[in-house]
């Protein structure tokens, strides 16, 4: 166990490498001169000079980036040029706007996909099987951002049940923060839940399909028993596990999501960033993204292995 | 003396189907695919023809006209400044087809060549290859593209780039996993012992082998791609105005929800429904090549 952690984290150094240095690229794909970008519509060639020096633009690129990296692990990400203020701070401020919509999500999405799943491999080659197959198309197919505005529409605009934008803090009214979330947070669900609907299905159909279910079964056992204790908690490990890697996908809605609802999220401050140029603000939201998905992994990779009785040498 | 009982058999070897025909039925006694076909077939003469089947100028404003209802004149009503939805629909077509095979276009001829190097060379060129990929995928799918986009500047054209580029790690990955799959086989051992040079080899013997499951993802990834330049031109980084593409036309339509709901359905609609014909055709395609299936 202990070397299996050992090499994943010796692989996590070069992926790491990699990751600051296609953020760190992004900054050459600006088209022209960055400085003179950057500064925007300011022509003064004081302030362009100035730019300049403070992003150290006049100095050679593999220096640009060990300054950068050297920054980025003293926990500097730099200074939006917009609000003049550490992007760190700004990330650090609306992260937990994001994790409350990203956890609501997470908790529709489970509860819908392992539900579906489970009833379309019990009733498999049923009516309940095709239906649930066609809610997995449909959540795969549809782009969030249009189904939230054809929910806005529906909730908001005609039946007035629910808020079309906005945010409360949690901790400031937690009905009208849940109320104000629950909308978006079922569009950033829905596409998680198909997909973990279908995983479900094939896992369940494999497990029920064991020597132990068979075993249970002709013990006379209740077939609800047989299928919640035996089948399912089986099923439900490589399950859990992979719902961490949908983070990647959950992240990628909530910019879309957030952009629609008018939620004050990591997602708008990104696109935000992209409308002002704010060009430090985008490379910092894209490497914590990273970052974190790719320890989310580990993690979950580790707890793969712990919960595997098979893999557990 | 050869009787006809013998030969029948032999005759029935000369008539066997080629592996593409073989797909082609399997794959036509199907309906999801079929249907998928069909609309993706219908969406491509739409594209091709938006000139002819579009009954107005997709660009034209018409202060007089301005978020008009669904009507038998506009069959799906008109827009904030008058122009005609159904045109700007169908028009909006060639920006979402473009996009989704440009850019799966542009993954594919980088991620498959570098698939196949990493994959058949292994060692040190593999595990660069696969750090580097590693490093992509852990940057979130859209967040990657927005950042891509955001710095080349908005176009429809930069959108395909980024796209494509943040696409491309996944036919990589696909393409490595592949090859060092069929590269023990015995027929490609064989194919070494011969002499043929590593080229070939990963060109003549291992390609072919490995193109089914290149061309399944190479269909998903049309439809992920036709979400993510329909997202980007949601956001403005992709399509500019006033040409029609379905993501913009759902910016705009998010405005005047109370007013006009029939700005959002249609564009919505064509998303959703060519997404969705990707994604069955893919799903049909995974199945009809899949070697256990008759």
């Amino acid at each position: 166990m202990l070397k299996f952690v050992g090499k994943r984290l010796l692989q996590l150094i070069p992926t790491l490498f990699f990751v600051s240095v296609l953020i760190f690229s992004l900054q050459q794909l600006l088209p022209g001169d960055p400085a003179l970008v950057m500064a925007g519509e300011e022509r003064d060639p004081q302030v362009i000079e100035q730019i300049r020096k403070q992003y150290r633009l006049d100095q050679p690129l593999p220096l640009q980036y060990v300054y950068w990296v050297k920054g980025v692990f003293s926990g500097n990400l730099g200074e939006s040029m917009r609000v003049k203020e550490p992007v760190l701070n700004l990330i650090l401020e609306k992260l937990p706007v994001t994790i409350q919509l990203a956890s609501m999500a997470i908790i529709i999405a489970l509860t819908i996909g392992i539900s579906t799943g489970v009833v379309a491999a019990v009733k498999k080659n049923t009516v309940w099987d095709y239906a649930a197959n066609v809610f997995a198309l449909w959540g795969i197919s549809t782009p969030n951002f249009w189904l939230g505005i054809m929910l806005i529409f529906l909730f908001s605009v005609q039946l007035g049940w629910l808020p079309a934008s906005g945010y409360v803090r949690l901790r400031d009214n937690w009905e009208a923060s849940i109320t104000a979330t629950i909308l978006p947070a079922f569009v950033l669900g829905n596409a998680i839940a198909a997909v973990l609907m279908r995983h479900t299905r094939s896992a369940m159909l494999q497990v029920l399909e064991s020597d132990y279910v068979r075993t249970a079964r002709a013990k006379g056992l209740l077939e609800r028993r047989i299928i919640v204790r035996h089948a399912l908690s089986n099923a439900l490990t490589p399950i859990i596990t992979l719902s961490a890697l949908e983070f990647g996908t959950l992240l990628s809605g909530a910019v879309l999501t957030e952009q629609i609802f008018t939620i004050p999220g990591f997602g708008k401050l990104v696109v935000d960033a992209v409308f002002n140029r704010d060009y430090a603000v985008v490379q910092g939201v894209v490497l914590v993204t990273a970052t974190t998905f790719i320890i989310l992994n580990l993690l979950a990779d580790i707890a793969y292995h712990l919960v595997n009785p098979r893999l557990r040498a | 003396m050869v009787d006809a009982a013998q030969v029948e058999p032999l005759l029935d070897l000369v008539t066997i189907e080629s592996p593409a025909m073989r797909v082609w039925r399997r794959l036509s006694r199907r309906r999801a695919p079929v249907f998928g076909l069909i609309v993706i077939g219908l969406f491509v003469l739409f594209a091709v023809l938006a000139p002819l089947i579009a009954p107005y100028d997709p660009i034209a404003q018409s202060w007089s006209l301005v978020r008009k209802p669904p009507s038998l004149v506009h069959l799906f009503g008109t827009d904030d400044v008058g122009r005609d939805i159904l045109s700007r629909v169908v028009y909006g077509t060639r920006a979402s087809l473009f996009a989704g095979f440009i850019s799966v276009s542009i993954a594919l001829s980088i991620g498959v060549p570098l698939g196949l190097t990493a994959g058949y060379c292994g060692g040190f060129v593999d595990a660069l290859l696969s750090r580097m990929t590693d490093a992509m995928l852990a940057c979130p799918f859209i967040i990657l593209a927005i950042a891509l986009a955001a710095f080349l500047g908005p176009s429809l054209s930069n959108a395909m780039i980024a796209i494509g580029v943040t696409t491309t790690p996944i036919f990589l990955r696909l393409t490595r996993g592949q090859v060092m799959q069929v590269k023990v086989e015995e027929y490609i051992e064989a194919a070494r012992v011969v002499g043929n040079p590593s080229w070939r080899i990963a060109l003549v013997h291992i390609f072919p082998n490995i193109f089914p499951a290149i061309l399944v993802q190479a269909t998903l990834s049309i439809a992920t791609a036709i979400i993510a330049e329909a997202a980007l031109s949601f956001l403005g980084l992709g399509q500019q105005p006033p040409y029609p593409s379905w993501g913009s036309m759902l910016n705009s339509a998010q405005r005047f929800l109370s007013n006009a709901p029939w700005m959002a359905v249609w564009p919505g609609l064509a998303i959703f429904l060519s997404v969705l014909s990707f994604n069955l055709i893919g799903d049909g395609l995974r199945d009809a090549l899949d070697p256990r299936e008759r």
